[in-house]
């Protein structure tokens, strides 16, 4: 039966897992994620699961596991968070070269050091390059549906790439809140049987990964990895449709809110835009056209469509909780790219807020939008909630 | 709370983890979804479960005239309005939790009467929804551990002193 339980993000993830049921899960624990193997340990040893669990050294031999099994035809989960994805980083572009269908429950968390144990997203935007997918979740529902709905997106034939489904550390993953779950048998049809195209233990059919590909081939293998990702935008919509279809809850690749006649619209990812969308109401009732555009879809970044959003706005305002030192944060450095190349010149102020966990509470985001409308913007990035 | 229909979120504010460090922990209740994940600024209820702590934080920051403070402690609660600097007309209700605990287990684990406590805040809820709550999430509890808490939440609720 569907349930509506109060649980945490970790714990709405591990819950995911276990009806998903997969072949192979192999991790090693770091917090914030720990809860997630931890859940998952229990439901394999209590008989919950039919999973190979693979309790491993390090995080590189948890998803060199994964990538491994995922080439042999298993279905893979695994989670992990900061200097635990740091630790992956040399896995990862293999894991996404293979088309491994992995899906990862990324908790994010600041990469050390100074040693810190709460959320920004440095630790997943070290992995932006990867030719991973990048989810970011706004809430434990929506860690819980994507993890579900991300195993059809990774495994989709004209896809074939991992997926992250990134969380905010502690804010999302130890909050405890509602969340809806589907019953087992739904979440067991929606994802079905993992039909892997070139599995390795297919002996009749053999196959070779992990070959050497010189400059004859390598550019044109990356190449066909755009490909994919210009795939998950084109089939994203239907397989979160599918999903709607089962659970009421549809997760568009944007979340645009009040956006349509905005004149004013902060661009934000993750738990912040929350705060950012109570604010927005409060500048409505007040007669300012402010509007939310929270990015879920990182990798493959919608440029188009951001652009179409903010294109016809007076100002923008990005916030980004990853720094890129020496240069634009990450997704500053996207939008502006994507209004650019729409040829649209709507003034944009760059902001950086929460690393290591530093909050961001509403007078911040009516700090932000008071300046967009004063037009007090300027060409250096902001530090929202400094002590300066 | 969420059983009577509301919606809430709890979330602590992890510092050092371990047994006896100062932490705090919120939550909000609403009538409609809560998307605010931002600390509380503006306590309309304080609850503070360790009573030193009334000397080494300022529970009262943020607060408004509207809020309801609970307090662990043996002192009345004009004491507290008067240690805190809180003006005569302040809400503060004091009970005794960790006598109580002591008294039904032997431990110092104030939480349980604290609950009892809390149901003065929250009156649309009925005091044996919240014992009946506790006793479904501690089911694995042994009969008279659990038997004890039970106790302990009631007589958090009618030992309170009102000021």
């Amino acid at each position: 039966m569907p349930r509506r339980e109060i649980i945490s993000g970790n714990w709405a993830f591990a819950e995911a897992m276990r009806q998903i049921n997969p072949d192979v899960v192999a991790a090693y624990p770091i917090t914030p994620s720990t809860d997630i193997p931890m859940k998952f340990a229990e439901f394999v040893a209590n008989g919950k699961v039919d999973t190979n669990f693979v309790t491993v050294e390090s995080e590189h031999s948890a998803i060199t596991a994964c990538v491994t099994a995922a080439a042999a035809g298993a279905r893979v989960m695994t989670a992990s968070s900061a200097n635990g994805v740091a630790l992956m980083h040399e896995i990862f572009p293999i894991a996404a070269f293979f088309r491994n269908p992995i899906v990862f429950g990324l908790v994010n968390r600041s990469l050390g050091a100074p040693i810190n144990i709460h959320c920004d997203h440095s630790d997943s935007m070290g992995e932006r390059d990867a030719g991973w997918v990048h989810l970011y979740c706004e809430d434990a529902q929506e860690a819980y549906d994507s993890a579900i709905l991300a195993v059809r997106l990774a495994e989709h034939k004209d896809i074939l790439s991992p997926v992250f489904v990134c969380q905010d550390g502690f804010i999302t993953s130890h909050s405890f809140e509602a969340v809806s779950m589907l019953d087992d048998e739904t979440v067991k049809s929606f994802v079905g049987e993992r039909d892997a195209d070139l599995p390795l233990l297919d002996v009749d059919n053999p196959v070779t990964y992990g070959s050497f590909a010189m400059s004859e081939y390598y550019f044109e293998i990356k190449r066909q990895q755009v490909e994919a990702h210009r795939n998950v935008l084109k089939h994203y919509d239907s397989v979160a449709r599918d999903y709607e279809s089962v659970s009421g809850r549809f997760y568009p690749k944007l979340d645009k809110y009040r956006t349509d006649d905005a004149d004013f619209i902060v661009v934000v990812m993750s738990s912040a835009s929350g705060v950012v969308k109570d604010v927005v109401d409060e500048l409505r009732e007040k007669g300012v056209k402010a509007g939310c555009l929270r990015i879920r879809m990182f990798r493959p970044f919608p440029a188009a469509d951001v652009a179409e959003v903010l294109g016809k706005a007076k100002a923008v305002a990005v916030l980004d909780r990853a720094l890129s030192i020496g240069g634009t944060a990450p997704l500053s450095a996207e939008v502006k790219s994507a209004l650019y190349d729409a040829g649209a010149h709507v003034p944009l102020q760059s902001c950086v807020y929460g690393l290591g966990g530093r909050d961001f509470f509403p007078q911040h985001a009516m700090e932000i939008f008071a300046d967009l409308q004063k037009g007090n913007i300027r060409a250096e990035e902001r530090y929202i909630g400094l002590l300066e | 709370m969420f059983e009577a229909g509301k919606f809430v979120q709890s979330f602590p504010e992890y510092g050092a983890e371990r047994q006896g460090a100062p932490m705090k922990a919120f939550n909000r209740v609403s009538d409609g979804p809560i998307r605010k994940r931002c600390g509380v600024q503006n306590p309309d209820v304080v609850a503070i479960i360790d009573p030193t702590l009334l000397e080494a934080v300022r529970p009262s920051e943020g607060c408004t005239e509207n809020t309801v403070y609970l307090i662990n402690t043996p002192e009345s609660p004009e004491a507290v309005k008067s240690k805190l600097g809180l003006p005569q007309g302040a809400r503060v209700i004091t009970i005794d939790a960790t006598k109580i605990t002591l008294e039904e287990f032997g431990q110092n684990r104030p939480n349980a009467p604290m609950l009892g406590t809390f149901a003065h805040v929250f009156s649309e809820v009925p005091i044996e929804s919240f014992v009946e709550h506790f006793s479904r999430k501690m089911k694995n509890l042994p009969e008279k551990i659990l038997e004890a808490n039970k106790r302990a939440i009631k007589r958090g609720y009618e030992e309170v002193l009102i000021g």
